[in-house]
């Protein structure tokens, strides 16, 4: 932290304040974690024994072992890392093309894929779903894939990227006769890395994430991925297993993601402002 | 550069600008078509011009969805605007524990909205959860948040704010940041006070951060659906049903497809006027600054 943050200690009332704000985000994460490692049975007499033990991990045994909640969690891994590497792949050769090679229309071509970061998923989410109906697409990887790919903010973010990299590295390799991919390959992909790391963070979460589209695209439960299986899970509540077992999905399903918020905590918080700022 | 240098520009970016115009353009102009159309869900079209838009302004349970989406960004943009600002003054220090602080707050962001309502039903219902259990504890009725009409809402906008509080909060992290620490000095040694530094100083050097971040969650809240759709379904009676849970019910269970892109065509509208006057206020401001 630079020059504006103090090394001050916080003043006590405010001191209080975050204490307590601290409390009410971790409190439903606490009770959420006790429940899961309840019987089912104990909880359906009071939910309150959840604050006391005995604990057990038979609910996570459950999940494991005959449920549909690992495959729903490979689903989500294949989607989100399919979907990453393509975006990836393909917002990194545009982002180069935009910011390094000059060609016809380029910059038409350059604004026209802007104007996408001001069409909101709700604007086209109806008829992508009619056109994914007409192609046969639904309830398939690529049916879940191909939608991620539209992603104009990534190719915004790659150009401003490669732009900053200085000219004078890729023209010395010209100079030694290399080719504008082989350039794109060896010179510039290894310098943009971190920009990669950002991007490819920052796509994996909202494909992890999403809900709205899997809801409508896969309708059965082999392709659900975590975020609509768990949704069909809480809307069958009543008539299934227990209040235990359903805890223990959600805490299953959280962990993964937390793991990589963990290691990946900067790049994800700069990735999300600077969408957000953009 | 030889001719066909030139054109060797397009191959880098012709497979983006594939998929993005068969992803995202080509069902942006089917939208506008298909609103124009009596369509269902299984293809079967009859053009009605501007029927579909007709028939919306004239239906009661359209405005019921609009006022709800409007009260629902009542209550969250105004409370989460204030919440992060404050986590963000505190927390804007070089201390092991803030950073600590910033990193839970900022946690719930990365969970996935199912996740978020799992959490939040069983620490909401009135039969199970954590606030009842708490409010028996004490020899309170539990409140019935998920079930009565007077509650779905509030409780539908507790979640959320539990789960927003980390952008804006970062958001006005970096605003903090790229205050000059010259002008703090400067108000030190005019022996100006806490308050008179924080209202002459912080509170106008953030007003482009702040402009942004009730934008952004005002867009964000106007296309609520998931913590909706999860924790009530939108009742009782339709009283907590938010814009896009009635173009999913409209779409998906009346299989009206034309009458659901129609409302999802005024609902962009409204996202892209914001989109707009965030445009415009920022840029207007910085033409201010210089």
């Amino acid at each position: 932290m630079s020059a504006a943050a103090t090394r001050n200690r916080l003043p006590l009332p405010a001191l209080i304040g975050v204490v307590i704000g601290a409390a009410i985000m971790v409190a439903p994460l606490l009770w959420t974690l006790l429940l899961s490692l309840k019987s089912n049975s104990e909880l359906m007499r009071d939910s309150a024994a959840a604050l006391s033990p005995p604990y057990t991990l038979g609910n996570y045994r459950d999940i494991l072992a005959g449920s549909d909640v690992p495959l729903w969690l490979l689903n989500s891994l294949i989607v989100s890392l399919g979907t990453t590497a393509a975006v990836l792949l393909l917002c990194s050769l545009a982002g180069y093309g935009f910011a390094r090679l000059d060609f016809p229309c380029r910059r038409s071509l350059f604004i026209f894929v802007l104007l996408g970061l001001a069409i909101p998923e709700q604007a086209v989410i109806l008829p992508r779903h009619q056109l994914f109906a007409s192609m046969g697409w639904h309830n398939s990887y690529g049916g879940l894939i191909l939608p991620g790919l539209a992603a104009p903010f990534g190719v915004f973010f790659m150009t401003q990227y490669f732009r900053a990299i200085p000219k004078d590295l890729d023209e010395a390799a010209m100079l030694d006769g290399a080719s504008r991919f082989r350039i794109f390959w060896k010179v510039l992909l290894p310098l943009s890395l971190p920009a990669q790391a950002t991007l490819g963070v920052f796509t994996f979460l909202g494909s992890w994430n999403d809900y709205w589209w899997p809801l409508i695209s896969a309708t059965t439960s082999d392709k659900y991925t975590l975020t609509v299986g768990l949704a069909s899970s809480q809307m069958n509540y009543a008539q299934t297993s227990g209040l235990g077992f359903l805890m223990a999905q959600a805490v299953f399903a959280s962990i993964p993601i937390l793991i990589v918020y963990i290691i990946f905590q900067k790049q994800i918080v700069g990735a999300m402002a600077g969408a957000a700022t953009r | 550069m030889t001719r066909h240098d030139r054109f060797g520009g397009f191959a880098f970016v012709l497979p983006f600008v594939g998929f993005y115009s068969f992803l995202l353009i080509l069902p942006f102009f089917m939208g506008l078509w298909i609103s124009l159309h009596r369509a269902d869900l299984f293809g079967a079209r009859k053009w009605v011009g501007l029927d579909n838009y007709v028939r919306l302004f004239g239906d009661p349970v359209f405005y019921q969805a609009m006022g709800t989406t409007f009260t629902l960004a009542l209550l969250i943009v105004p409370a989460l605007t204030v919440i992060t600002l404050l986590l963000a003054l505190a927390l804007n220090r070089a201390t092991r524990s803030a950073a600590i602080f910033r990193g839970l707050f900022f946690s719930s962001s990365v969970l996935s909205v199912t996740i978020v309502t799992l959490i939040w039903r069983f620490v909401l219902t009135p039969d199970a959860g954590l606030i009842a259990k708490v409010f028996t504890a004490v020899g309170l009725e539990p409140i019935p948040f998920l079930s009565h009409p007077d509650w779905t809402i509030p409780a539908i906008a507790i979640t959320t704010i539990w789960w927003g509080l980390g952008l804006p909060m970062m958001l006005f992290l970096a605003g903090l940041q790229q205050i000059p620490q010259d002008m703090y000095e400067a108000a030190a040694l005019d022996r100006a006070s806490r308050w008179t530094t924080f209202f002459r100083i912080t509170l106008p050097s953030l007003r482009r951060t702040t402009i942004l971040v009730v934008m952004l969650q005002t867009a964000a809240q106007l296309q609520i659906f998931g913590q909706a759709q999860l924790l009530t379904s939108g009742g009782p009676s339709g009283s907590s049903r938010p814009i896009v849970l009635y173009i999913y019910e409209i779409a998906f269970g009346r299989w009206e497809l034309g009458y659901a892109v129609a409302a999802a065509e005024v609902l962009f509208l409204l996202v892209l006027v914001l989109t707009l006057a965030q445009y415009w206020l920022s840029t207007r401001k910085e033409d201010a600054i210089r």
